[in-house]
């Protein structure tokens, strides 16, 4: 049942209707939106689907329950100090998630405005925004967050400050440049001759164009977020305490894993990671040439 | 001519910019400003030249000065751990750090770019269809853990490469270069160069299969078609030489970009360059050290994106003009 407002809502953002409709054509793009579908609910349920992650865990005959293979009981093994691996993966999802989605979504915001306005106004505010972008383009990634964890606290909100304050530029020149191109569109036109405030143009005719890109940059937002986040906490310089897959495979890497050959430890954490990653680029497949934005703008 | 000088006002403009950050984020870390240069176990004269040297016993805005001053001639302090002057210590680790990207970089590329046309002459095949996804799967790794499967995998379970480092424990060398060509580097290279070669190869691939797309479509393609010419002469000489020209400037970039990013594969390997550098320094608030090594990778990124953005107008002179 849709209220007349719902209908008039949709009317007004038509390429954002077509942008949230399932890619049912797209065969990589279903899987993508699949895997993000799964990850959620594990997410979401996480909770139900395991026990506590760092629980010190024990066999039946008392000795710690360290470094055990697969097993029913522990379906992923244990970790060299007796924690169910299963468990951490499971509750690390939700990590990876809050991670990618918030910085994602100040990424695209911060990207959005500057880049509208830039494309829009031009001129002074177009030079300034812009030697920004160059700016932040100028300041190595992860170095720029290792420093700024380190020195602000390892918290997860310095590590989405951090992603947002480096990765905006990108989405920015993106939909700086296609607001280029609108802001010569008959309908602009014919909106500004009609007498519409600045405000109103972007607001009705200019922004509702653009969300599309913007929406497309925020699922490969996610999946550098969520590398981002694993690339800090396997460096050490993560939130301590908290269970992620980057602290996973940190712990895996520091407490000799890799000459135990624990596979059963290092592999699930990177190849969550791999998924949820790769999940973004299937479903923003279809616009090659947007993942390179330095190249084309 | 212009352009280019407008471009290069821009990189000083962003140089000066990052390294004014530079100055007030090692500003904000908890404790005495004096702290960013000073550690307690230097002696009391070590402590007054240093000083005097970075003005911390007069107003920030002459620390800001005294510190430009010192980064213009090299001066970054000396490290609290090693007690040696941090240029030394850069020195000395540069050439690894260079050696690992360059080697891994070229590989990335040359296989990219070759794979990437390939595909795009198979466009609509299985080998597309099951390429993609491969490629797309291989980029959203993280790289530290691709050199954690590799290093599990071929240095502990099949023993066949050193687990970690740039050269066996023991071994002497009269020269870096000397150093650096030995079978031993080369040994050490081979798996954190076969792991970053692997993480940076989807992006050219992938531009190289775009371009090339966009390529074939134009008509000075059609052209040769219609001469009669062979499908390779058209691939290679007419379409492959312009698909090219963003491959180029990618490369420029990557290679900025790369030795910022090599932090991670560093570590993982215990390989002594730039990033592991920073990473031990921060980690152990060695405050001088860590901002040197930061203050260079930025700078080798920042001249990159310079040469890149100049490469892309010189290849594609419709640029300069846009």
């Amino acid at each position: 049942m849709s209220t007349p407002a719902e209908g008039k809502r949709r009317r007004r953002f038509p390429s954002l209707m077509r942008a949230l409709r399932l890619p049912e054509n797209d065969p990589l793009a279903m899987i993508g939106v699949a895997i993000y579908v799964v990850f959620l609910l594990v997410a979401l349920f996480a909770d139900v689907l395991a026990s506590d992650p760092l629980e010190i865990l024990f066999l039946d005959d008392g000795n710690l329950a360290a470094n055990v293979p697969p097993s029913l009981a522990f379906p992923l093994g244990t970790t060299n100090l007796g924690r169910d691996i299963y468990s951490q993966l499971i509750v690390g999802t939700r990590a990876a998630f809050v991670v990618g989605l918030t910085a994602a979504i100040a990424v695209v915001a911060v990207g959005t405005l500057v880049g509208l306005l830039a494309g829009y106004f031009g001129g002074w505010v177009d030079n300034v925004l812009m030697r920004l972008a160059d700016i932040a383009l100028g300041i190595p990634f992860l170095p720029f967050v290792i420093v700024l964890a380190a020195f602000l606290g390892a918290q997860t909100q310095n590590v989405v400050l951090a992603i947002t304050v480096l990765l905006w530029p990108n989405t920015a020149r993106v939909i700086r440049s296609q607001v280029l191109t609108l802001r010569e569109r008959g309908f602009v036109e014919a909106a500004r001759v009609a007498g519409s405030s600045d405000w109103r143009i972007i607001r009705v005719h200019i922004a509702p164009n653009i969300l599309p890109l913007s929406l497309l940059y925020g699922s490969i937002a996610i999946g550098w977020a969520i590398l981002t986040e694993a690339s800090i906490s396997f460096l050490g310089f993560g939130p301590s305490g908290s269970v992620s897959w980057g602290a996973m495979l940190q712990d895996a890497y520091a407490s000799q894993a890799l000459s135990r050959g624990s596979y059963n430890w290092f592999v699930p954490p990177g190849l969550c990671i791999v998924l949820v990653v790769v999940a973004g680029f299937f479903i923003s497949r279809g616009y090659e040439e947007v993942l390179f934005p330095k190249l084309k703008d | 001519m212009r352009s280019v000088a407008i471009r290069f006002g821009q990189m000083l403009l962003v140089l000066w910019a990052v390294a004014t950050l530079l100055f007030f984020l090692f500003r904000l870390m908890p404790g005495d400003p004096t702290l960013a240069y000073i550690d307690t176990t230097f002696t009391a004269e070590q402590q007054e030249a240093l000083k005097r040297q970075f003005g911390l016993d007069r107003s920030l805005f002459e620390q800001y000065i005294a510190y430009f001053s010192n980064v213009f001639h090299g001066e970054f302090g000396t490290s609290f751990r090693s007690k040696r002057p941090v240029f030394d210590i850069i020195f000395e680790v540069l050439p690894n750090t260079l050696a690992l990207t360059a080697l891994s970089i070229t590989i990335a590329y040359v296989f990219g770019v070759l794979v990437g046309a390939w595909l795009a002459w198979k466009r609509g095949s299985v080998a597309e269809a099951l390429g993609i996804p491969l490629v797309l799967t291989l980029r959203a790794a993280p790289e530290f853990w691709l050199g954690m499967v590799l290093l599990a995998v071929f240095a502990f379970g099949l023993g066949w490469f050193p687990s970690g480092g740039a050269n066996s424990a023991g071994m002497t060398y009269g020269s870096t270069l000397e150093r650096m060509t030995s079978a031993d580097f080369l040994h050490h290279l081979i798996l954190p160069a076969a792991t970053l070669a692997l993480y940076l190869q989807g992006l050219p691939l992938l531009l190289m299969r775009s371009n090339m797309l966009d390529v074939l479509q134009e008509d000075y393609v059609m052209m040769a078609r219609m001469k009669g010419l062979p499908e390779w002469r058209i691939l290679l000489l007419h379409a492959a030489r312009n698909a090219l020209l963003p491959v180029v400037t990618a490369f420029a970039l990557g290679l900025g970009a790369s030795v910022g990013g090599n932090v991670v594969v560093e570590t993982v390997f215990s390989w002594p360059g730039l990033g592991r550098v920073l990473v031990d320094a921060v980690a152990g608030s060695d405050y001088p050290l860590a901002q040197g090594a930061f203050m260079f990778i930025a700078l080798i990124l920042i001249v990159m994106n310079f040469v890149a953005d100049l490469l892309y107008s010189v290849l594609d002179p419709r640029v300069a003009h846009g």
